[in-house]
């Protein structure tokens, strides 16, 4: 099959200003779709579900949190895990404290709470910038948990700290297989990434982006920067509260604010300067490709050393995790800082070309 | 000059203007005014404050002293969001785009404060939001055509070269239908031919949509052929204001043009 | 009263040991403009390979010193000609993205080789109260917390002659200013920058073995550098006073609110309250107590 845009003309704006304008997009993406959401559940086993499918989209959604929030906004933050944190932990709240209330509906609140708490950590970005800006989301990132620990009312005075996660039912529909955990997440994720691009394509993506790219400039064409840069941290940490919660909710089945530490937030910025910094494919080929390269990396060590005999001693290959996740951070900056997303990229432009090289 | 021209009433005074940086002073003392629908040009030697003029303008840089009279109402100080709403734009000396955007973007936002939608009508994509995407489009794409940057609309302007990253940005500031336009330096760095052009692109957007434009330039003879009146800076000082002719024959603009032994 | 006081020294001597590892921040910052996430991480690097050394070879200190010296500057010339170079010109949050990677890196590799094990370093200075003080003022006063920051204080005062006296220092202010025209003048810019990283490498070293000597070596020591971060708000990523003073005041203001705030709070503050405390600082002054302030040209 050919990859060519010839001979699709656009006669109006409205069909020049879709997400897939040429064809070809639209039907891989409609493919795409219905392996997720049909072929996915048929064929995936148990492990490839939990381990594997469930957090990779979890990941996404607090990846594209964060691509927000610095691939288009500009502004770097380091406590993407503290908000989910908040998503989480609110989510269970208003699950626990309000009586009849629908899951989708603590995860929304619980999003919004993390929205606001974002908002009060995106304040300082009014008049700093750059990595001073990163270092002031590290008190997020120290603050919010400890805070969520110390005051038990959040745990519902429970004395350990951790507690389980009410169970994922919607309207009588009880998702306890792994598949219709998959499902539910999977059709938030979808519903939310949509939702994020078109935020992108519209006045306030742009806006976003306008800021990013020079702020002065902006503010000269009457962009606010106030209301464009809490925007941002308010969508962004919406996002990563929805993803803590799903986390909390669909992952790991307890909420515990010390799951939520600085490593997720590097983990999560590592998801987006992979994949690609300022776009939504990139958040999710990021995601997949640090969820998947433990897992990967630990196959190959285990399996490597027995095969020459040897027995790991243990910790190495979550050593060797860091050393490998390092070196493709300062690799991927060096030689491709736009990330995965822009490798695609331009794989489709070749695609379009071949069999011709210009 | 087309003789249907119209030059009206004072838009734009600026009166006893200073701009201090720490013990520095950039501005000293400066008052002139600008006419509804003219060419105004703003030049002087290097360092002379003429950026400095155009930022008090919009309100990047807040003046120490004097005042700034806009369409009868009198401000102490700008600032950019007012500026931009009551319909002054600009352009600036470096090119000031939106290097990670296209084009398109890049002039779309312009028009980001005649866009309406709310933050949960841009995330449906829906009903009005659409149709207000779709109506800004239109008027974008007027804007594309009137510079002839049809062909470049979706590439991001990093790279595109530099004359044409100079018209999308004047493209930019047009989106936003401005009353009074502020050219910094439209044509430095440019070759001849894209000079002419973008000689023809100010004279039409003045003559078409009757734009007040202010602009500060080097060429002196595009200074003399387009502009209705010229105010001369040197050192942060006002030494000269009229009409192109009387300003040439000005002794002291050609002083500090040409240098005098003091 | 004397309570206070202890309590206010021992934060002022803590915070010399903050400005330590601030330094090894600013003196990159300031040659390269890089700030350097993985400072910490060559904090922890420094005082394993000193230990590791040590044992491995039950070599004396200032032999394992003067060898884990030489695989410090080895580190920091490395990470200059790898990581950094190619990325000059590229936006400072790139770089900075880039040190995180470094980070990681550098704490894997330093476990690789030298095992999780947290081991114990031994500079033969006893944690114990000065006599003479205790007897003379009724203070307690560490013996190790004033040697150390005699030695940081030692340290800070070397380096500032050398950025602000001699000639590689002021090629060095010239680097940092503007690279190319650094180099258009004959600075040799890629000597300049192996110099900083080394020196860099050798703060990293002093700094791994005092917080080595008094924590243990463990994973625990990259945090330190987690420590310095709100040391380098308060005082500007460009001033190695700021550097001091800051540490100074994070190390004081920790202390006290640890004792006198924690007990309300149900304690364990010390995690954050420096970023507070650095955070309130910044939206009053947001270059920092000495950093320099720049005008934005359009």
């Amino acid at each position: 099959m050919f990859y060519r845009e010839a001979g699709q003309f656009k006669t109006s704006y409205a069909t020049d200003q879709q997400i897939f304008p040429i064809r070809q997009d639209r039907i891989a993406m409609a493919v795409l779709l219905a392996v997720a959401f049909v072929a996915v559940p048929l064929a995936a086993s148990p492990y490839w579900l939990t381990a594997i499918l469930i957090p990779f989209l979890t990941f996404s959604l607090a990846a594209i949190g964060l691509n927000i929030l610095t691939g288009y906004a500009g502004q770097l933050s380091l406590g993407s895990a503290a908000f989910m944190a908040v998503g989480a932990v609110a989510a269970y709240n208003f699950e626990a404290r309000v009586p009849g209330m629908p899951l989708l509906g603590s995860f929304v609140l619980g999003g919004l709470t993390a929205a606001g708490v974002g908002v009060l950590f995106g304040l300082p970005s009014l008049r700093i910038k750059g990595f001073y800006l990163a270092v002031a989301t590290l008190a997020a990132q120290f603050f919010i948990p400890w805070l969520l620990v110390k005051v038990s009312w959040f745990s519902n005075d429970s004395t350990s700290g951790a507690i389980s996660t009410q169970p994922l039912e919607i309207a009588g529909w009880l998702a306890d297989t792994p598949t219709e955990k998959y499902l539910l997440v999977l059709t938030i994720v979808a519903v939310m990434a949509l939702v994020a691009k078109n935020l992108i394509r519209s006045a306030t993506g742009r806006a976003w982006m306008a800021v990013r790219d020079m702020d002065v400039a902006a503010e000269v064409i009457g962009i606010r920067i106030v209301r464009t840069k809490l925007t941002a941290f308010a969508v962004s940490s919406f996002y990563c509260g929805v993803a803590g919660a799903l986390y909390a909710f669909a992952n790991l089945g307890s909420v515990q604010p010390e799951d939520f530490n600085l490593d997720l937030s590097f983990r999560i910025l590592f998801m987006i300067i992979v994949g690609g910094v300022g776009s939504m494919a990139g958040s999710f080929l990021g995601a997949a490709f640090i969820t998947l390269l433990p897992i990967a990396l630990d196959l190959l060590l285990t399996d490597g050393a027995a095969a020459i005999g040897l027995a790991l001693p243990p910790g190495v290959a979550s050593m060797a995790q860091l050393v490998v996740f390092g070196a493709l951070i300062i690799f991927f900056l060096i030689v491709e800082p736009h990330g995965l997303a822009r490798l695609w990229q331009i794989g489709k432009e070749k695609a379009r070309l071949w069999p011709f090289p210009y | 000059m087309a003789p249907q021209r119209h030059i009206g009433d004072v838009m734009l005074s600026l009166e006893h203007i200073s701009l201090a940086f720490g013990g520095v002073k950039a501005l000293t003392d400066i008052g002139f005014d600008v006419r509804d629908g003219e060419i105004r040009a703003i030049i002087g030697p290097n360092g002379a404050g003429k950026s400095s003029m155009l930022n008090i303008i919009n309100g990047v840089y807040q003046p120490t002293e004097g005042r700034i009279v806009f369409e009868g109402r009198e401000y102490r100080r700008m600032d950019p969001h007012r500026a931009a709403s009551m319909g002054i734009a600009r352009t600036f000396q470096n090119i000031a785009l939106f290097k990670g955007m296209s084009v398109l973007d890049n002039i779309m936002t312009g028009r980001n404060l005649k866009m309406r939608s709310g933050l949960l009508a841009q995330a449906l994509y829906v009903g009005p939001n659409r149709r207000e995407e779709l109506v800004h489009r239109e008027k974008v794409e007027h804007i594309i055509d009137f510079l002839q940057i049809e062909s470049v609309r979706k590439t991001p302007v990093g790279r595109l070269p530099y004359g044409v990253q100079k018209r999308v940005e004047l493209a930019r500031a047009l989106a936003a239908e401005p009353r009074l336009l502020l050219l910094d330096e439209p044509m430095a760095g440019m070759n001849l031919e894209e000079k002419q052009d973008m000689c023809r692109f100010i004279l039409d957007v003045n003559d078409e949509f009757g734009t007040t434009i202010v602009l500060i330039e080097h060429d002196m003879g595009v200074v003399m052929d387009i502009s209705d009146r010229v105010v001369v800076l040197d050192y942060g000082r006002k030494i000269g204001d009229g009409p192109p002719d009387e300003v040439r024959s000005n002794q002291a603009v050609v002083d500090a043009y040409l240098g005098v032994a003091h | 009263m004397s309570f206070f006081l202890e309590v206010l020294i021992g934060g002022l001597l803590a915070g010399v040991m903050y400005s330590l590892v601030a330094l090894g921040f600013v003196l990159i910052y300031k040659a390269s403009g890089v700030f350097n996430f993985a400072q910490g991480a060559m904090v922890f690097f420094a005082a394993l390979t000193f230990t590791g050394l040590q044992e491995a070879w039950q070599l004396p200190l200032w032999l394992a010193f003067v060898l884990t010296l030489g695989v410090m500057v080895g580190v920091g010339i490395a990470t200059e000609r790898v990581v950094l170079r190619p990325l000059v010109n590229q936006p400072q949050i790139t770089l900075f993205m880039a040190t995180i990677g470094l980070a990681f890196f550098i704490e894997g590799v330093a476990q690789l080789v030298w095992g999780t094990n947290i081991r114990r370093l031994d500079l033969g200075l006893q944690d114990e109260p000065i006599e003479a003080v205790m007897e003379r003022f009724n203070l307690l006063v560490s013996k190790f917390d004033l040697v150390a920051a005699l030695v940081a204080g030692a340290l800070v005062t070397v380096l500032a002659v050398f950025f602000n006296k001699t000639r590689i220092g002021r090629a060095l202010r010239a680097v940092a200013d503007d690279h190319q025209a650094a180099l258009a003048v004959g600075i040799p810019l890629k000597q300049i920058w192996a110099i900083v990283w080394s020196v860099a490498g050798f703060v990293a070293l002093v700094a791994g073995l005092l917080w080595g000597a008094r924590n243990g070596v463990q994973f625990a020591l990259t945090f330190v550098a987690l420590k310095a971060l709100p040391v380098l708000i308060l005082g500007g990523f460009e001033s190695i006073l700021g550097a001091i003073v800051g540490g100074l005041i994070i190390g004081a203001a920790e202390k006290l609110a640890e004792v006198y705030l924690g007990q309300y709070v149900g304690g364990g503050i010390e995690g954050w309250f420096a970023y507070a405390l650095a955070l309130l600082f910044l939206l009053i002054r947001p270059e920092g107590l000495f950093g320099e302030r720049h005008i934005d040209r359009v």
